[in-house]
């Protein structure tokens, strides 16, 4: 395709180069991570050792840098010994796309190592419920506060300095505080995630409301609106839609806290899983687990999107990206 | 009548003077007066106070109109024209004088006063539907009664097809029809129009002016309609309001002397012509104040001397 139609300032991409250009954006990663993984002559800085040879602290699957591993088969060779020999291979931190998608599926069927251990599924049904929850205790004061500041300039300036100030504190600093207040179980996970939520919600959706077309307030006023109905009749239907896509934008800065979250108190959910893993020097599933948590994000997001378009049929700015 | 001072000349024809009216036409104009008093604006002023300056942007207005009137407003740019319907509106207060709406002065806007914006501001999540039934349902009437009395202004307007319809499913005009219905549907004694119809293309301007007579001539309704185009004016108008600019005063108010009903083929009768000649007269010479439209400065010449367009 000729440059002079891709790249057109605040032009809409034709449907086949937007499919095209949307399945390269996962393509080209997985590629680079490809040919890191596949190709001997890119990277592999270290040699797997296939065969110890003569060298005694060698044992077959052992991972040895290049150089280390050239010093032995030269000395070897020099001493009329067995020579090691092995594959180029990379760090055991960095596995293969194939090791991952292995593990991917066979992180699902492995049983728990220890007995009092969970499932990964029942790992990652606890981190959504620690989400969700988080995410609908924040919303719930949120939402109103923010329409709420938006909409009365009064309250606005009770609230937000302090707001602005607040979210500038790190979520996670409040733990320990947390875990003292709330035990060592769900509570203070749940709290951290409101924490980092509750207070860019307040700001952004007083903003969203205060974008709100000043003319449709007058149109309405003039049908005989009262003010204190304005709120109901107008801001909040008007601007539904901006709050929906508010609350996914917020809903994904929700799961950017997890894992903190999950590491107060007793640690749980699908950072267990993690931190048990790569314990166990496990990288694969460790990858496999990360590249869950964004599937299911960008699965509710893609979801989300599309409830949107059903909810919101009116919305032109979601019709123009849809 | 005709004075000779308000003869004004034009190449191969003189016209008469726009104060010049037929006796179908007088009649007519005492028959409007003779009807009650449906808005009194008397010694209005608006200041505006920005940076410690304050700036008049209306002073001492006065004028009435009367029921089933047609008035509209022109002026130059910054005349404050919209600044006074938002003021009859009751969406801006005023710094002095009295707005009376049969007599009751206005605080805040009501259902008694409709308006249309030049903006569509239709409600965009409400259907053509809903946006009409939104005044009736504030104002305490229920969802059948609502519906109901909606659909029967859509079909005053042919568009109960559309009821069901998006406002951005509709074209420009479309959509000021609706809002036009949308606020006659609280049955208003008056109708404020800002520049309702500025957005749109030449043709369905045109149609909508006709459109607009049409219902006029059909329901009890009051109109002031602001505009800046001068064949609208006269060609929609009982009487024109004409403002000046800095401060926005009254300049005159002109009984519009072309018979009704009104067509387009009256654009180029005389007297149409004559009160033509008598607003441009009015608004485009009075600029002796320079304001930004002056500034326009000579462009210097970028192209070879002999490579003339014109």
């Amino acid at each position: 395709m000729a440059s002079s139609t891709l790249f057109r300032v605040l032009r809409p991409l034709s449907p086949r180069a937007k499919l095209v250009i949307g399945i390269l954006s996962f393509v080209l990663p997985v590629g680079v991570w490809s040919l890191v993984s596949y190709v001997p002559q890119i990277w592999h800085p270290q040699i797997m050792i296939t065969d110890p040879g003569s060298v005694s602290y060698l044992d077959v699957g052992a991972h040895l840098a290049r150089d280390a591993y050239e010093g032995e088969v030269a000395d070897a060779k020099q001493q009329g010994r067995a020579p090691p020999k092995g594959v180029p291979a990379n760090p055991v931190y960095l596995p293969s796309p194939g090791e991952v998608a292995r593990a991917f599926y066979t992180s699902f069927t492995t049983p728990p190592e220890t007995k009092d251990g969970q499932w990964l599924h029942q790992s990652l049904w606890h981190s959504i419920r620690i989400i969700f929850w988080g995410y609908v205790i924040s919303s719930l004061i949120g939402v109103p506060l923010g329409i709420l500041c938006g909409a009365y300039a009064a309250l606005a300036r009770v609230n937000e300095p302090f707001i602005e100030f607040f979210r500038y504190l790190p979520a996670p600093a409040f733990g320990a505080l947390m875990v003292a207040i709330l035990g060592i179980y769900d509570g203070p996970k749940i709290a951290i995630i409101v924490i980092g939520t509750f207070f860019q919600q307040v700001l952004i959706i007083a903003n969203t409301t205060r974008k709100l077309d000043p003319a449709l307030l007058e149109a309405a006023l003039t049908l005989g609106t009262r003010s204190r109905q304005l709120l109901t009749r107008v801001v909040v239907p008007a601007i539904l839609p901006d709050l929906y896509r508010d609350q996914r934008i917020l809903l994904g800065w929700a799961w950017t806290y997890l894992i903190v979250a999950e590491l107060i108190g007793t640690t749980s959910g699908i950072t267990w899983f993690i931190t048990q893993q790569a314990r166990f020097q496990h990288f694969p599933n460790v990858y496999a687990a990360i590249a869950m948590i964004g599937i299911i994000g960008l699965g509710t997001d893609m979801l989300l999107a599309v409830l949107g378009r059903r909810l919101f049929p009116w919305d032109r700015s979601l019709a123009k990206f849809a | 009548m005709a004075s000779a001072m308000n003869d004004i000349a034009i190449p191969g024809q003189l016209l008469p003077s726009y104060r010049e009216q037929s006796p179908a036409v007088r009649a007519r104009f005492e028959r409007l007066k003779a009807r009650e008093v449906i808005l009194t604006v008397s010694g209005l002023h608006k200041n505006f106070d920005s940076e410690g300056k304050t700036t008049v942007a209306l002073k001492d207005i006065n004028f009435n109109t009367h029921r089933r009137e047609l008035l509209c407003v022109v002026g130059p740019s910054g005349c404050g024209k919209s600044t006074l319907v938002r003021i009859l509106a009751g969406l801006e207060e005023h710094s002095a004088g009295d707005v009376l709406l049969l007599g009751q002065p206005v605080t805040g806007p009501g259902s008694d006063r409709g308006m249309v914006f030049q903006g569509y501001t239709l409600f965009p999540w409400l259907t053509v539907k809903k946006n009409v039934m939104f005044g009736l349902e504030v104002n305490g009437h229920g969802k059948l009664e609502s519906d109901r009395e909606a659909m029967q202004w859509l079909q005053l307007i042919g568009l109960e097809k559309f009821a069901d319809a998006y406002p951005h499913q509709l074209s420009g005009g479309m959509k000021q029809r609706v809002a036009i219905v949308r606020a006659l549907a609280n049955q208003p004694r008056i109708l404020l129009m800002d520049e309702p119809f500025g957005a749109l293309d030449a043709q369905t301007r045109c149609r909508m002016q006709a459109h607009l007579l049409e219902i006029w001539r059909k329901i009890d309704i009051t109109i002031v309609f602001i505009t800046h185009d001068l064949d609208e004016a006269i060609f929609l108008a009982d009487r024109i309001l004409v403002l000046s600019a800095h401060p926005g005063q009254i300049q005159e108010l002109i009984e519009v002397p072309v018979p009704r009903p009104r067509s387009v083929a009256q654009i180029v009768s005389p007297e149409f012509l004559a009160t033509k000649a008598r607003l441009e007269q009015l608004i485009y010479s009075a600029r002796h104040d320079p304001g930004e439209e002056d500034d326009y400065p000579i462009v210097a010449r970028m192209t070879n001397v002999t490579d003339n367009v014109e």
